[in-house]
């Protein structure tokens, strides 16, 4: 539904994107993860037509998106990163002119996104500008669905969202997969690269990996322990000078510690044991999605 | 077709919802024209006199008299010598001093040319000092003709008499109100355009729109077509109040004012469009506005400082202000009643420059971000 061919992208000497391939296949949703400034909402722009890329190609719906812009913009449907819909409207009214921009109306449509509206119906009156983030988000989302796009870019829809609704915007995003939609999103938490399909791993502009949540998990190859003392603060610092140690980071309650083969546990306990630790907990542990791209950023 | 309309309604709730932009539209005209039309006029009005009469006689009492029941003038002081008269100015209250010589009233009986009055203004305001002893001097013409009897006039004198033609009373208004008008139709409908579309640009609402099926025509028409409709209504109102409220006179055809009006309006947008082509937030928008429209149009459009008097460079430059012609044209058709006939010139360069800025600022649009 997606294919990106070698996409490039500078803003002067800022390279935005280098070199991206992709391929989004259709009905599925994939994740674009990175941190800020990775390059995702220029790849973004450069797919819903509202930027041209310096070198390469891509497709959507099977639409050049430099040749066959116009057709492709009827097609698409785009939520930008920013809350972008009109604050001095109402719900009902924002809704209501995005349908007619697109030629259809809320009626045609309104099973699609019946789930989502009905939530926002009793505030339907209500200017946008006063709704709550999570609101603002659904909204903008219905207004994104309102013409049945082929394909849903969603930019960073839940950055700055309150985790509740962070999970139902998730969960919405779940139903919209299984009547079918392609929905490419982009996040910076790497908690919900996990509810995609697929994702691709992006930093400074480049892709660093695409795969599934656990293809990307079991790219992690070292051993991988979870430790936790009561002075966390000396514990990391002590843990990064160990002759054993690759990397140390703080995961929650938890440092996770990536060792050089042939340690154990018993080996970092004795090492912490001599730093006089107390109450320590260490267990070996699976890659999440985090030590992966942790991982491979220090490669990448 | 409907999602023009969509659009243009959406166009009218921002507007009718914003209180500043209302405040603006329909506020700022009314009190630029109040402002203007009563508030800041250089006319003369109960300047304040003092009079030095040496003479007591009977003709320097009636040119008094005349020259107080002009209404131009306001005696209030008599003065008793000559010392008097410095501190009298010095207080700033007097403006003019009229002084009557000892023996002016035979002098003046005799038909004698020695017989004067002198006239002392308060030349720090030298606009106000000009007006004033012109005034005064012309009071005192018209006294002297009229007590000179028939066929007595000396020989070789002139006598000058200026008729003011179109504005016999001078009255300021009439100059102020084709430039306010001009003014309030360029800012409202060049900077709330640009304004209003680097907003949309600043919101990131630019981007939803642009990835939809309207096309960057359809919206910047959408986004004209209010103002051009709320600019013209306030253009009516500007003419309707320089009428009843200020009587100006509209001597020539008010249907040739209005479309004059609506050209105009439309040339004005097209400025703003232009201007938003460029700006992509409200500020940049707003100074564009006003350094590149307000300006010129204050200073070169002849609507404040006489192009006439205006170095050569600048007097070229303002040849390029719209509102000049503009100024022009209701000017001509409120004060001197003239048509179209007359009035084709500027018309036709009205026309051309808004083709000319139309072309340019639909040449300047891009269906993508500006990157």
């Amino acid at each position: 539904m997606i294919e990106v061919e070698n996409i490039s992208k500078a803003y002067g000497e800022t390279r935005a994107v280098q070199d991206v391939s992709l391929s989004v296949e259709a009905g599925e949703l994939f994740g674009l993860i990175g941190p800020d400034g990775a390059g995702k909402t220029t790849l973004f722009k450069i797919l819903v037509t509202l930027l041209l890329p310096d070198a390469g190609r891509a497709t959507v719906a099977g639409r050049d998106v430099v040749k066959d812009f116009r057709a492709l913009r009827s097609m698409v449907g785009y939520m930008p990163g920013r809350f972008s819909l009109y604050p001095d409207l109402s719900v009902e009214e924002n809704l209501h002119f995005f349908a007619t921009v697109f030629g259809t109306t809320i009626a045609a449509n309104y099973n699609l996104i019946r789930e989502i509206y009905v939530q926002l119906e009793p505030f339907k009156n209500r200017r946008a500008g006063a709704l709550s983030g999570g609101m603002k988000q659904k909204l903008a989302l219905c207004c994104a669905l309102i013409h049945k796009p082929e394909v849903l870019f969603l930019d960073e829809p839940t950055t700055g969202v309150d985790a509740v609704s962070r999970k139902e915007f998730w969960e919405m995003l779940g139903s919209l997969k299984k009547r079918g939609l392609t929905i490419l999103v982009s996040t910076p938490y790497m908690d919900e690269a996990s509810l995609c399909d697929r994702i691709a791993l992006m930093q400074t502009g480049k892709l660093l990996a695409i795969d599934t949540p656990s293809g990307v998990e079991k790219l992690f190859k070292k051993p991988l322990f979870a430790v936790k003392a009561n002075d966390t603060y000396r514990l990391i610092q002590d843990l990064r000078q160990a002759p054993f140690t690759i990397t140390c980071y703080a995961f929650g309650e938890f440092l996770h510690l990536t060792t050089r083969d042939g340690f154990s546990e018993q080996q970092i306990a004795h090492y912490l044991a001599e730093r006089q630790h107390q109450a320590v907990e260490i267990r070996p542990i699976e890659a999440g999605i985090e030590d992966s791209f942790m991982d491979l950023m220090q490669h990448g | 077709m409907k999602r023009f309309l969509a659009f243009v309604k959406k166009e009218f709730f921002h507007i009718l919802r914003d209180r500043r932009t209302l405040l603006i539209l329909f506020g700022m005209p009314l009190a630029m024209v109040l402002l203007f039309g009563f508030a800041l006029t250089n006319e003369i009005k109960n300047a304040k006199i003092a009079v030095l009469d040496l003479d007591h006689g009977p003709h320097s009492r009636q040119i008094t008299d005349r020259l107080l029941s002009s209404g131009y003038f306001q005696l209030i002081q008599n003065l008793n010598a000559s010392r008097d008269i410095e501190p009298a100015f010095r207080r700033g209250k007097v403006k003019l001093v009229v002084v009557f010589p000892p023996n002016f009233s035979q002098d003046f009986a005799r038909n004698d040319t020695e017989a004067q009055v002198q006239l002392l203004a308060d030349a720090s305001e030298q606009n106000t000092a000009i007006s004033l002893t012109n005034y005064a001097t012309n009071i005192i013409q018209n006294y002297k003709s009229e007590q000179a009897p028939p066929g007595t006039v000396a020989p070789m004198q002139i006598d000058v008499q200026p008729r003011m033609v179109f504005n016999p009373e001078l009255r300021g208004a009439f100059v102020f109100v084709p430039g306010v008008m001009a003014m309030v139709l360029l800012l409202v409908s060049a900077l709330m355009t640009s304004v209003t579309i680097a907003r949309e640009k600043e919101m990131g609402t630019m981007e939803v729109l642009m990835v939809s099926p309207l096309s960057q025509l359809q919206i910047l028409f959408g986004k004209v077509l209010p103002y051009l409709l709320l600019s013209f209504i306030n253009g009516c109102v500007i003419i309707a109040l320089g009428v009843f409220l200020l009587g100006i006179p509209l001597n020539g055809s008010l249907l040739l004012l209005l479309a004059e009006t609506l050209l105009f309006t439309f040339l004005s947008l097209s400025l703003g469009l232009l201007i938003s082509t460029i700006a992509d937030t409200q500020l940049v928008a707003m100074f564009a506005s006003l350094l590149v429209l307000l300006m010129p149009t204050i200073f070169l459009s002849g609507f404040i400082f006489p192009i006439e008097s205006m170095p050569r460079f600048l007097q070229f430059v303002s040849n390029i202000i719209p509102a000049k012609y503009f100024i022009e044209i209701v000017k001509g058709i409120m004060i001197k009643g003239i048509g179209l006939d007359l009035l084709w010139k500027p018309t036709l360069l009205l026309l051309g420059m808004s083709a000319f800025l139309m072309a340019v600022s639909l040449r300047n649009l891009k269906p993508r971000l500006n990157q």
